[in-house]
């Protein structure tokens, strides 16, 4: 059963062939087999998900979108009544007292929810390493990282204990983990769903979307979640397209542009022969394929450097021991209480991108790092868009490298942070990006991701779906996990 | 961009973070580290150019001015640290 896609498990719902109740228990067990190995999950609801997988299987018409298939959330969304923890000793006694707008739209459309996925602290990282929970592991070499910041949400898809997951991005925390975990990941448009209720690093940058074994599995979810939402006024009110119905729609004649800086001496040879093998399958399914240039993209990352920890500065700002989260013991005074919870309770690379953004921000600073980080930000947007005048796609790897060893990055953060470089100015500029697997490099997956203008989400699910329809590396699962 | 432990426990305050003498060295080395990576922000000609603060310009929408939410303090509260008669409590501040 966990060898279906999401979609093909619809079918098969609604044929009878089983129950949600039989593949939510199926994936219980899963999940329990295979926690202490991959570390997947913080918060696992079995209980919860077999009393939602009966309410589905008891549901006779009107079934909603998602109706009966088991989720995994990532743990930074808000559900009501269960633990939210962000990763993070801050949160470790949180019990969320509402739902996420995702959350709930999740439920509207029938899903069940398997329990909540482990993360980089406060959504802060590129490996799963920072987690106050512990390391989660790659199930393509469980020596490896699955990528981060979402993932659990990831591995819970790689490994085939949930039909699909819900993670964020705010500098390429799906699309970076799916391509480590050789699955696909879509990063929406920014503002196309809602953050009411997601708990907030950068909040110009954030952004929920799915995880899935395939691009129509993807597109099931951004049809669940997407839409306006007046609680989160950065949400766009733009129609929610059809994802679903739509991808089977013609790509022949979508034109593909290819980075010039991308795709330069240092790219790894074994990682450029699998991009340009897919962009030689993208031809055949009638694609046009041509060079561009995005030439402020070698500034993204020292602009996302600046701009997200300024803005996690402040967002982070609310955890003070007063209203919720940890709380440090006899505090002194206000000024103790403020300073020790919060040191307490944040890790290491949470507390240095505060000081950062605080640094950024601060009187006679401002203007060197915040605002002219900004500033090369409307740059990077517009490369996008010139861009976007000549083609309909941007290509490019997902990541420069497949996934690396734990421990092998955590002592420098820059050597982390260089690892965003194709996915940071994505999140900068606010457009869609998703990742998909085309191939494996010494046995590790390769992602290569795709980049469409505002709101054309749907450009890029049909494109991925049709590559998917003639090649089956989505269909790949690690020998363990099978 | 070498930073002093003088600004470091400057930028502690403001965020009100707690930094431990044993813990200086390695922010500094850190944070200088970071700060000066992204000093290649200065490589770029960004005279004339407007900032950016959200990915379509969007400015704040508004609504009508009525009240939309109901009094839930009791299930809020239900998860601090410390509360008295519908108050938060923290450490006296006022001498």
């Amino acid at each position: 059963m966990h060898n279906l896609t999401l979609a093909q498990q619809l079918q098969a719902l609604a044929a009878g062939e089983f129950s949600s109740v039989e593949l939510t228990q199926h994936y219980i067990n899963r999940i329990e087999s295979h926690q202490d190995s991959l570390n997947a999950f913080i918060t696992f609801t079995p209980e919860r998900a077999l009393e939602e997988a009966q309410k589905a299987d008891q549901r006779s018409t009107d079934k909603p979108l998602l109706n009966g298939i088991p989720l995994a959330l990532k743990d930074i969304f808000c559900t009501q009544g269960v633990k939210t923890s962000c990763a993070s000793k801050m949160l470790d006694n949180f019990i969320a007292p509402y739902d996420a707008t995702v959350v709930t739209k999740l439920q509207q459309a029938g899903a069940v929810s398997l329990g909540k996925t482990n993360m980089d602290e406060f959504a802060m990282g590129s490996s799963s390493e920072s987690s106050y929970y512990g390391d989660v592991k790659n199930p393509w070499d469980l020596s490896r990282v699955p990528g981060g910041s979402s993932g659990g949400s990831a591995v819970a898809v790689s490994a085939r204990l949930a039909s699909a997951s819900m993670g964020t991005d705010t500098g390429g925390s799906i699309r970076q983990p799916a391509a480590f975990c050789g699955i696909t990941g879509l990063k929406p448009t920014y503002g196309r769903v809602s953050r009411y209720g997601m708990i907030a690093y950068a909040s110009s940058l954030d952004q929920a979307g799915p995880f899935g074994v395939s691009a129509l599995d993807c597109a099931y979810l951004l049809q669940a979640t997407a839409g306006h939402d007046a609680k989160d006024s950065t949400s766009v009110d733009q129609p929610v397209d059809e994802y679903t119905a739509n991808i089977n729609e013609d790509i022949r004649g979508l034109r593909i542009g290819l980075p010039e800086e991308f795709f330069q001496e240092g790219l790894d040879a074994d990682i450029r022969a699998k991009i340009d093998a897919a962009c030689d399958q993208l031809r055949e399914l009638g694609c046009v394929i041509k060079p561009i240039s995005l030439p402020n993209a070698k500034l993204a990352i020292a602009a996302y450097y600046v701009i997200a920890p300024a803005e996690c500065s402040s967002n982070l700002s609310r955890f003070d021991g007063v209203r919720f989260g940890y709380r440090c013991e006899d505090p002194v005074d206000l000024a103790d209480l403020y300073s020790r919870s919060r040191s307490e309770a944040f890790g290491p690379e949470v507390k240095r991108r505060i000081m950062v953004g605080a640094y950024a921000l601060s009187a006679g600073y401002y203007d060197a790092y915040y605002l002219r980080a900004q500033k090369i930000r409307r740059l990077i947007s517009e490369d996008y868009q010139k861009a976007f005048t000549e083609v309909d796609v941007v290509l490019s790897p997902t990541t420069p490298t497949t996934a690396f060893k734990t421990n092998e990055k955590v002592d420098d953060p820059i050597t982390m942070y260089l690892s965003d470089i194709y996915t940071i100015g994505v999140n900068l500029a606010g457009l869609p990006g998703i990742s998909i697997p085309v191939g494996f490099s010494q046995k590790l997956p390769v992602g290569m991701q795709m980049v469409s203008t505002y709101f054309a989400e749907d450009t890029l699910l049909r494109i991925a779906h049709q590559f998917q329809q003639h090649t089956d590396w989505h269909l790949q699962t690690p020998a363990e996990f099978e | 961009m070498a930073l002093t432990t003088a600004e470091i426990l400057n930028i502690a305050k403001l965020a009100r973070l707690h930094v431990e003498e044993s813990e200086l060295a390695d922010y500094q080395q850190d944070l200088s580290a970071i700060l000066g990576f992204v000093e290649q922000m200065e490589q770029v000609n960004v005279d004339g150019v407007e900032p950016m603060a959200h990915p379509q310009d969007m400015s704040q929408s508004l609504r009508e001015d009525v009240v939309t939410e109901s009094d839930q303090r009791e299930r809020f509260q239900s998860i601090a640290p410390a509360t008295a008669n519908g108050l938060y409590l923290v450490p006296k501040v006022i001498e």
